[in-house]
């Protein structure tokens, strides 16, 4: 069964409650102290790498655009914390989040966002596109719900393979108004593929509010006119969102059947940093009350620290190592050179970039 | 050497790559239990079975993005579009993704995916199923894109588009699917990027692809029989990669180039063939560089009108007599 209880992000509810209810499931109730510390680490990580990068953005040192995750971050450490060997991922966007805790590291990462030749796609990317195979994660996409067929067909792969593993594919509130996305959950439903959607629900598609972008409030109920399961949650906890997307993966993983998930979470910046009037369409008590009650950050130490896993001293070692580490990461970034001019013309093609021996036929690229 | 249709040599290619390849599987409306809208994979269902031969929804973004999906973890999926004219539902996976995903993950994504599917006009039913997109397609780097003229290159090509590990368009066409040809029961290959010199000739060069290029021989011929010109066929079948040096030969040696395809004029395939032509062998030509193209409208429904609009050999001929007047 469905679960059909509906919370949205205006029910105001204590940090503190939050964490009465979903420290204690089993699937938190069996991490060590190490691996809370660790989920500690990577939310922060990603928080200090982020403002770094903010910095780097307002001194011209990256270009394009920047889509700031922070205020969202428990719900990519959350969901990623879940993934075993077989589990893959995918996101749109606003993909740092998900980049670094997959494990990417944040040098590459940056030197990325300053389109050096050191980034993880040797600058050919940029922000939007991150990817690390090698650690399960797909990107990094920058078309709106481009990336939710793509996420079906992760997990598509891994069914045909006879793989137990599930497919996780993040998208905002904004991408479900896209017509691909409303193809593919038909699909993956019809097909029971191993996904799980995950719409990270901010609030705001770029400028416009849920209200203004969505015929109904709840996302996630959608799924029933798919034949799909759904629920939504809370996503400034990261127990409840690791209690509520394990339920989701589990299932995928033992049944092949998708799950459409709605995790409320909130964006303390603009949709990009270039969004400077994000102020206009959204009250400056309404970011204020989510920083002061709803901050990941803050609803995890809290925890830890009521529960001994972790004091302040250690709490203050943990932040000025991972702000030393984003420190380092902009001034790695800052050295690196940029790719020289003959890379515009590789990994264009996977034959041209592995014919060592010179035998393809034909013109593959056509210069002036 | 057995007499067979170009539908025929296709489903032969998607048969062998089935049996060769457990990742290869059909992906498509109708392609499994109605046997393929143009019976292109009549058969293979009850053969194959579910797993191999899928049907899907009206849905092309979803399932081309799904492929694209899958290949990135070693799938290769074969995707029928019903008409290449659908695909253009799917823009952002095939054009963005496809396309993409490899360049923007500095080579670390890669996307063995083959998109096939009629790419014509000529069949009477209006504007909309009626587009030829290797223009297209070959815009974006990261792709390729072929169009066989006859069953022994479609079943070639194929094969090598299945087996190749980037995202490749196969653009077939409902008016050559009837169509037979000898095609060799022993395994072969048809390489991307080479041409293919249908006929040779030393006093111009038509340089064509898909079933403009048999209708280019077929004209070529009647200028030779009864016009006394000697024509060189220069079939492309592979548009990217693209074999410029069997282009750039025969033009040398002919002096004169004809390009005749059925795309709209304006950027299609040729307006780039020109351009390397006129840039690699200037010196060599001896007359302007001509071309034969859809006449530039939307594709007209009414036969007569539409057997106008596309290059047909009446067209070609006058053409050729104005290119050696």
């Amino acid at each position: 069964m469905a679960t059909k209880t509906q919370k949205t992000k205006r029910e105001p509810k204590a940090a503190q409650s939050t964490a009465k209810d979903f420290k204690a499931a089993p699937i938190n109730a069996q991490l060590s102290g190490e691996e809370k510390i660790e989920l500690y680490r990577t939310i922060l990580g990603i928080r200090r790498f982020e403002e770094r990068s903010l910095q780097a953005y307002n001194q011209g040192k990256i270009g394009g655009f920047l889509h700031l995750y922070i205020g969202q971050e428990a719900v990519a450490a959350g969901v990623v914390s879940l993934m075993g060997p077989n589990d893959h991922i995918i996101t749109a966007y606003r993909d740092h989040g998900h980049a670094l805790a997959v494990g990417m590291s944040m040098n590459e990462c940056m030197a990325e966002m300053f389109g050096k030749h050191t980034g993880c796609s040797k600058g050919k990317g940029g922000s939007m596109h991150f990817f690390a195979p090698d650690k399960n994660f797909w990107g990094g996409h920058g078309i709106v719900a481009g990336q939710t067929p793509l996420g079906a067909g992760l997990a598509f792969a891994l069914k045909y393979k006879g793989l137990k593993g599930c497919a996780v594919c993040f998208l905002g509130d904004g991408a479900v108004n896209q017509g691909s996305f409303m193809e593919t959950l038909n699909l993956v439903s019809l097909w029971d593929i191993p996904v799980v959607f995950v719409i990270e629900n901010n609030g705001y598609s770029m400028g416009t509010s849920l209200a203004r972008s969505s015929a109904k409030e709840s996302l996630a109920q959608r799924a029933e006119g798919f034949n799909m399961e759904w629920e939504v949650c809370d996503g400034h906890d990261v127990f409840e969102v690791r209690e509520v997307a394990n339920r989701a993966m589990t299932r995928a993983r033992d049944t092949h059947k998708p799950t459409l998930l709605e995790i409320c979470t909130y964006r303390y910046r603009g949709h990009s940093v270039a969004d400077a009037n994000h102020e206009k369409y959204r009250t400056k008590e309404e970011i204020e009350e989510y920083k002061q009650t709803k901050d990941p950050i803050n609803v995890l130490q809290a925890q830890l620290l009521a529960d001994g896993t972790l004091d302040d001293q250690a709490a203050k070692k943990i932040n000025l190592e991972l702000k030393q580490q984003a420190d380092q990461a902009a001034q790695f970034a800052e050295d690196s050179p940029v790719a020289p001019r003959s890379e515009i013309q590789t990994d264009v093609y996977w034959e041209v970039d592995n014919d060592s021996e010179g035998k393809l036929k034909g013109t593959y690229f056509f210069n002036d | 050497m057995p007499l067979i249709t170009y539908r025929e040599a296709i489903k032969q290619a998607l048969s062998e790559e089935i049996e060769r390849d457990e990742n290869v599987c059909i992906m498509g409306e109708e392609v499994a239990q109605y046997n393929g809208a143009y019976k292109v994979t009549e058969g293979l269902w009850n053969k194959y079975g579910d797993k191999r031969l899928i049907d899907t929804p009206i849905s092309e973004a979803a399932f081309s993005g799904l492929a694209i999906g899958a290949s990135a973890l070693g799938i290769r999926p074969v995707i029928e579009m019903m008409f290449m004219s659908f695909s253009y539902v799917a823009i952002d996976q095939l054009f963005n993704n496809a396309s993409f995903c490899r360049y923007m993950s500095g080579g670390l994504m890669h996307i063995p995916i083959v998109v096939r599917g009629p790419a014509n006009g000529g069949t009477n039913v209006g504007a909309t199923h009626s587009h030829t997109p290797e223009n297209m397609v070959a815009n974006h780097p990261g792709l390729k894109v072929v169009c066989p003229s006859n069953a022994y290159d479609a079943k070639g090509l194929m094969k090598a588009a299945i087996r190749d590990n980037d995202p490749v368009f196969v653009m077939e066409n409902t008016l050559l699917y009837g169509e037979k040809w000898d095609v060799p029961e022993e395994e072969y290959i048809v390489e991307l990027g080479v041409a293919n010199i249908l006929k040779e000739g030393a006093d111009m060069t038509l340089v064509s692809h898909g079933r403009c290029a048999m209708l280019s021989l077929n004209a070529a011929k009647t200028l030779e029989q009864e016009h006394d010109i000697s024509v060189e066929v220069v079939d492309l079948r592979s548009i990217r990669p693209l074999d410029e040096t069997t282009i750039l030969n025969s033009v040398k040696k002919t002096g004169r180039a004809l390009l005749v395809e059925e795309n709209k004029p304006y950027c299609g395939v040729d307006a780039q063939i020109s351009h390397i032509i006129q840039l690699k062998a200037f010196d060599y030509l001896d007359a302007p560089i001509h071309r034969v193209s859809a006449i530039d409208a939307p594709q007209v429904y009414a036969k007569e009108l539409e057997d106008w609009q596309i290059p047909n050999e009446e067209r070609i001929i006058k053409r050729a007599l104005e290119l050696m007047a």
